[in-house]
């Protein structure tokens, strides 16, 4: 029998060699590495796009592409960035710290975090090999909406079927999670004894596995309408194209805060490390994430304000909406008063913390913006909502995942990274990425509409502004990849705790932590 | 809590996941292809699903062998039990999606059409014919143009009190035998426990052949169809959604009545069990809702 293997040998293992070591690998260490590496990939792949639509509008006219597949970049884009990118990205961070974090020796289910994983691979090339179908890849928006979508040619059915495998793959790593959360801490490690990214992280599983489900069912009737006669989206059948919007919607609310409460645990993790003093309001923050989770359910119509909706709705989802500065606000407050009077000194990983809180902080405002409905029936569908999502996806999530990366590597690798070129990494990363994003909020304000590869002349300057910004950020993140590279590879040895301000089980362990993090329980006081 | 904490049991190289990948991807590319007209699609979905079912087999097998030769401890029966329990929440949530556009169609959309509210231009200028009822029989494009509609007309819907009824009551009694089953598997009489585990299958088996007739009686005789507007759309996708799962729970319990025959069970070791009776109260509970929401109110 192939199972003989207790537990007592996994003390001095090694990891096997060769491709069969990454293809069938149940380790916590292994998976979260590949899902890091994959989300890399992606980030890039998704970056060129992002790359294609800014070329396309350094000037008005049509220079390089034509709409059609203007329009199938910026609905690949945002599909590849939010499920190629941002969200395996987290699930790594998740994978590789919190066994750690919480004392365990691995996650609680091992074989399933391994096909959570494999799943991806085959839906990111299933859903890339639409670019090379007839009628061209997907081009109605990463939304979905019909009937728009389902004028999509030979690519709708696998669009919809990478989105089926992307959920189950996202669900049964958000199962893994939870089951690893409330059932492999360390004795002592109390619920409020939890590291933030670990709340943060539970948190997030619960909202995966409520509207991942939903997603999946929504896209479902799309197929069917428009492949067996059903009529959900169709009012000539008495069903409403709007209907998908609210399901899709209520799936995508919560997907957003999938996205970013994670990277508020990275920054609830990085702050007190670096300003050498606890977390301020810890309890709060738990609760604060909790909130935020909640209140994630009942706004998804906020993105629908110019849609119709009877007025009760508008206003409900207005006020509701408005509601979640609150708790955000309690975090952001936290974030500073843990900063206020502490010994701070800013190596990369808090630069891009500090960033981030200030830039998440500009993109959450002008949420609060549209959360206005009256004044989103300007804002709607313009380069504002554009610059809005972008500061709180770039600046926020991504800076996060930088963040964690610079944070978290020495202890990877063992090795230190380049502190000099993780510095222009972030300088040039963090002005680049303003170019890119800040002009939009004015070109939207001045009415230009986003999905559209032509623009009114007068908009030219704001958008070579953004296009500049746009290439200077991406050639700035072939410095990361040469620092993750290069650390890989080598560098000082790191020594267990890193950085003098580290607290956490995680630190507690050797750089580079043995492959099986802790095979007895450590104690936690 | 964790106490068990060394004893934790970790698997090494897991072949399943890989071939699991492939067999869905291989099933969903054919199914992709066979909508896009490709002949070959049926068949490279057929293959998928097979490669699937192996996989199934292949994986489920192993930790079948891993709990029998007692690899388990009550840590990792822990985590089973939870993995299991926010999946059947996963699951609900599914239906939630299709349960949200019932009830999106016929407390919003429909009434809409038929002019309710500040929607009395749209419905003078757009739908003027259209009546807003629920069992929607006649489309709104029926009404305003019959020559241009494309949707099957149904005669009359299923009526509650025959089939749905009985089916009720029939799923209803399954989650009864299957819980006396429990009994008897806590009390460590086999022969109730196989006993009840038959007796439940053969419910669920009665209850698909039911359901299926009824889409039979539905579509030969009522012309209530799938392409029936929003009234078959929602009727057919949730019932159609629930008899799947109910196929899937009885054959999960046909694998269980099988290991509790080869004796695979102890009174206090059988979590392959509760999981597959889990899901059978959730298939049951569903049904309840649906019962009232789509054959009932």
């Amino acid at each position: 029998m192939s199972t003989a293997t207790a537990t007592h040998e996994a003390h001095h293992e090694e990891p096997p060699r060769g491709l069969k070591r990454w293809l069938f690998t149940t380790n916590h260490k292994d998976i979260g590495t590949l899902y890091l590496v994959f989300s890399l990939i992606m980030l890039f792949v998704g970056g060129i796009m992002a790359l294609v639509i800014r070329a396309e509008l350094w000037e008005p006219g049509i220079q390089y592409v034509d709409p059609q597949f203007f329009n199938a970049m910026t609905t690949m884009h945002g599909l590849i960035m939010v499920f190629g990118a941002i969200m395996p990205a987290f699930v790594g961070l998740a994978n590789w710290l919190i066994p750690m974090m919480i004392g365990a020796p691995d996650m609680a289910l091992p074989r399933l975090n391994n096909w959570s994983f494999w799943i991806l691979p085959f839906a990111g090339a299933m859903l890339l090999s639409t670019l090379f179908m007839e009628g061209g890849a997907p081009a109605a928006g990463w939304t979905m909406y019909p009937p728009l979508v389902l004028q999509t040619g030979e690519a709708f059915p696998f669009l919809i079927f990478s989105v089926h495998l992307l959920g189950i793959s996202s669900i049964m790593g958000a199962i893994n999670i939870i089951a690893t959360i409330l059932n492999m801490r360390a004795p002592g490690m109390t619920l409020m004894k939890m590291p933030l990214f670990v709340w943060t992280w539970l948190i997030t599983a619960y909202l995966l596995i409520a509207v991942m489900p939903v997603l999946a069912g929504a896209v479902t009737m799309l197929l069917t309408d428009k492949y067996f006669g059903t009529s959900f989206f169709n009012a000539a059948g008495g069903g409403d194209p709007v209907m998908f919007q609210h399901i899709f919607w209520f799936f995508g609310h919560p997907e957003v805060y999938i996205m970013i409460l994670p990277a508020f645990g990275v920054i609830s993790q990085v702050i007190p490390t670096f300003a050498r003093k606890p977390l301020f309001g810890y309890s709060s923050m738990v609760y604060a994430t909790a909130s935020i989770a909640f209140l994630s359910f009942i706004v998804w119509a906020h993105h629908m304000f110019t849609v119709g909706m009877p007025l009760a709705g508008e206003l409900f989802f207005m006020y509701a909406t408005m509601l979640i500065a609150v708790p955000t606000g309690v975090k952001v407050f936290n974030w500073v008063a843990t900063m206020w009077r502490g010994a701070l000194t800013f190596e990369t990983p808090m630069l891009f913390a500090v960033a981030f809180v200030i830039l998440f902080t500009i993109g959450g405002f002008s949420g609060l913006m549209l959360a206005i409905a009256p004044a989103d029936f300007q804002y709607h569908d313009s380069y504002f909502v554009v610059a809005h999502f972008h500061y709180v996806l770039v600046t926020g999530a991504l800076f996060a995942i930088f963040a964690a990366v610079y944070y978290w590597l020495p202890k990877w690798t063992g090795h230190m990274y380049d502190e000099r070129l993780g510095k222009w990494h972030f300088w040039l990363s963090v002005i680049s990425v303003n170019l890119l994003y800040f002009p939009q909020h004015f070109l939207g304000l001045a009415g230009m509409p986003r999905r559209y590869a032509d623009y009114a002349v007068q908009f030219t300057e704001w958008n070579q502004v953004s296009t500049i910004g746009a290439f200077a950020f991406g050639l700035a993140q072939l410095i990361f990849v040469y620092v993750v590279w290069k650390t890989v590879r080598g560098g000082r040895k790191a020594t267990a705790q890193v950085w003098e301000g580290a607290r956490g089980l995680e630190w507690t362990l050797p750089s580079p932590p043995p492959y099986h993090s802790f095979t007895e329980a450590p104690e936690v006081k | 809590m964790s106490t068990a904490h060394s004893g934790y049991y970790l698997p090494h190289d897991a072949h399943w996941p890989i071939v699991g990948s492939i067999g869905l991807t291989t099933m969903l590319g054919g199914f992709g292809a066979w909508l896009n007209g490709a002949d070959v699609g049926p068949w490279v979905m057929a293959a998928g699903f097979v490669i699937l079912l192996v996989m199934m087999f292949g994986w489920f097998g192993t930790v079948i062998r891993e709990n029998l030769a007692g690899l388990y401890n009550e840590q990792v029966d822990r985590s089973f039990r939870w993995a299991m329990g926010w999946f059947i929440f996963s699951e609900v949530m599914f239906f939630a999606a299709f349960f949200g556009a019932l009830f999106y169609a016929r407390v919003f959309a429909v009434p809409w059409l038929g002019g309710e509210g500040d929607k009395y231009l749209t419905h003078e200028l757009l739908w003027k014919g259209f009546e807003a009822v629920w069992p929607l029989l006649q489309p709104p494009i029926a009404a305003v143009d019959p020559s241009a509609n494309p949707y099957a007309l149904p005669k009359g819907i299923i009526e509650t009190w025959k089939i749905p009824a009985l089916n009720t009551l029939i799923l209803l009694s399954s989650g009864v035998t299957v819980t006396w089953a429990h009994w008897g598997l806590k009390k460590g009489n086999r022969g109730q426990l196989i006993l009840g585990l038959i007796a439940t299958i053969a419910l669920g088996v009665t209850f698909l052949a039911l359901q299926a007739h009824e889409y039979v009686h539905a579509y030969e005789e009522l012309n209530l169809k799938l392409s029936s507007g929003i009234y078959g759309s929602t009727f057919f996708m949730l019932t159609g959604f629930h008899g799947l799962h109910v196929t899937i729970g009885a054959t999960m319990l046909t694998v269980i009545l099988l290991r509790a025959i080869a004796g695979h069970f102890t009174p206090d070791n059988h979590f392959a069990f509760e999981a597959v009776a889990w899901y059978w109260h959730f298939v049951d509970v569903v049904w309840l809702f649906l019962f009232v929401f789509v054959y009932w109110i």
